[in-house]
């Protein structure tokens, strides 16, 4: 029993790392209605850039907030060059515009800093806390932990900003009709402005997490698939969804590796998630918290 | 019907001066001047493709004119986002309907409020007291909307689920809860049997006479917008043929050879 709730505690906490980038697309979708293909590539982004920074010198408070900085500059740049002049354009328009951005952004990135692989250090050391292994007899990584901590933090700074207020009303209005939202006042390039440059110190935040834990390489554009279960679990449009399904991913993936895994020659966790993904898109399709589509035919 | 002598005309509010619009090659308007007065019904009537929309679409600011200049409350522009036209208090409907069709009635038409809510993100976000009491206050404002329009049964179902009749009476919701200035309207009974037209008639009646609200609008059935616009703007392929009183209009002969072809 204490064997599985290791199991169990260390897939939650990792869950919440898939949570912290499906945030990111939530954020974007939330606005404009789309999936944005290139968040996996600001994950990266951000994270390359901020160990080039630390490269050039800087110290690591000094660092954060420059590279803050230049995710928030680049989310703006990305609105008053990709985004404006697409207003009133298909979704799918929008779509194919951010998978046009990943690949810019990913060779921006590499042209600034080069393509090497590198170690990132928080000073978070990723071993057990001794305590809880006295105490309670499970062991839980100190990482992981304080990346939850930073995580929570994150989502319910942004759930609280983006919930039930006139703002939530005005990004779910903007993602359903650019027209009408316009006609009715809402500053929609501003609005886009915000949650792209919001999005921006969220890849952030996932970047540097992942990237002290994978090292900070061009694989992390990848991690940015393993939200997409995280999505389709918890809805498109949903903070909480984004956290819950996080959860599930991680618990599920881990536990299924662990207790099924030696059944069918092991490495299942590098597909489970989408298979529970598949399974949920036949029953519930637009997810645990996502908004029901509603259809006069 | 109500009868229009209520509400006394009052000074031009909106003029339209030598306003030309071209895509490309295709001239959309030429050189079309007209203005529109305080608390009037203005129609813009026309054949298909002859302008009528893309003219509502310079007046908020959708189109942005190659020539001419547009005077709104004595502020003269060129051209305008459409959210300082909504701003300046001008609210619309839509041809195609345009509504946020995953979101119920009542979200729908207070998103029209937007612009009168005053409390910051934060305010609003933690709560706070004053930001409560302006979401209760629209809310009422809303309501009255709401009860004007006879639409209180359907308050909180979602918008993509009702008949187009009423769609379009949601949408009009919408523009007046703006309290706008100036609404203009995109074929408000386009595609409406003749009852739901009756209603709609009304309603624009209702809104110009009680709300002082100038109303610009676009429609094609003829009965209706003799009937009830005080003025009345004809459009025949980009050009103005014709500027007047419904009985002017009607016994214009460009008007009609337009509408009825000339014989050459």
């Amino acid at each position: 029993m204490q064997f599985f709730f290791e199991v169990l505690i260390g897939g939650l906490l990792s869950g919440v790392m898939y949570s912290l980038v499906a945030l990111g697309f939530v954020l974007i979708y939330k606005a404009s209605g789309v999936f944005n293909f290139a968040q996996g590539s600001m994950v990266f982004f951000a994270a390359l850039t901020f160990v080039g920074l630390l490269e050039k010198g800087l110290g690591f408070w000094l660092a954060l907030p420059a590279t803050l900085a230049v995710m928030i500059v680049l989310g703006l740049v990305i609105e008053r060059i990709v985004l404006r002049p697409l207003i009133n354009q298909p979704q799918i328009t929008l779509f194919m515009a951010t998978i046009g951005l990943s690949f810019f952004i990913e060779g921006l990135a590499q042209l600034m800093w080069g393509a090497n692989v590198r170690g990132l250090e928080l000073g978070i050391q990723d071993e057990p806390l001794q305590w809880v292994s006295d105490v309670a007899g499970v062991n839980v990584s100190k990482f992981d932990l304080v990346a939850a901590g930073i995580a929570a933090v994150l989502v319910s700074t942004l759930a609280i900003f983006f919930s039930r207020t006139r703002i939530g009303r005005a990004l779910r209005a903007v993602a359903d009709d650019h027209q009408a939202a316009l006609a009715v006042g809402i500053p929609l390039q501003q609005i886009w402005g915000i949650v792209w440059a919001v999005a921006g110190a969220v890849a952030l935040v996932a970047g540097l997490l992942w990237g002290a834990r994978n090292g900070v390489q061009f694989a992390l554009t990848f991690v940015a698939l393993k939200a997409l279960p995280v999505l389709i679990l918890g809805g498109f449009e949903s903070i909480p969804g984004a956290v819950v399904g996080g959860l599930i991913v991680g618990a599920s993936e881990k536990l299924a590796e662990v207790y099924v895994g030696p059944y069918v020659g092991g490495g299942i966790e590098g597909w489970f998630p989408y298979v529970l993904a598949l399974l949920f898109l036949l029953v519930r399709p637009e997810g645990l918290f996502g908004e029901k589509i509603i259809r006069r035919i | 019907m109500t009868t229009a002598a209520a509400r006394p005309i009052g000074d031009v509010i909106l003029t339209l001066e030598h306003i030309s619009l071209a895509f490309g090659g295709v001239k959309a308007l030429a050189d079309i001047s007209f203005d529109v007065r305080e608390h009037e019904i203005r129609a813009i009537i026309g054949p298909n493709g002859a302008g009528k929309s893309s003219m509502l679409n310079v007046i908020n600011g959708v189109y942005r004119p190659q020539e001419g200049t547009i005077t709104f409350r004595g502020e003269v522009r060129r051209n305008m986002e459409p959210h300082h036209a909504a701003a300046q208090g001008i609210a619309r409907t839509f041809q195609n309907i345009a509504l946020f069709k995953g979101m119920s009635v009542l979200d729908n038409i207070m998103t029209g409020r937007n612009l009168r809510m005053r409390t910051s993100f934060i305010e609003h976000a933690l709560h706070w007291g004053r930001a409560n009491r302006e979401e209760i206050e629209n809310r009422h404002r809303v309501e009255e909307i709401i009860d004007f329009l006879e639409i209180q049964h359907i308050r909180k179902a979602p918008v993509g689920k009702l008949p187009y009749g009423l769609q379009k009476r949601v949408e009009l919701a919408r523009a007046l809860a703006a309290e706008p200035s100036l609404l203009l309207l995109d074929e408000p009974m386009a595609g409406m049997n003749v009852e739901e037209k009756q209603d709609m008639c009304r309603f624009v009646l209702d809104v110009n006479g009680q709300y002082g609200t100038t109303i610009v609008l676009i429609e094609h059935d003829m009965g209706v917008v003799m009937d009830i616009s005080d003025r009345v703007v004809v459009l025949d392929y980009g050009r103005k043929i014709g500027d007047g009183v419904p009985d002017e209009v009607r016994s214009s002969k460009a008007v009609i050879d337009a509408y009825l072809g000339a014989a050459h």
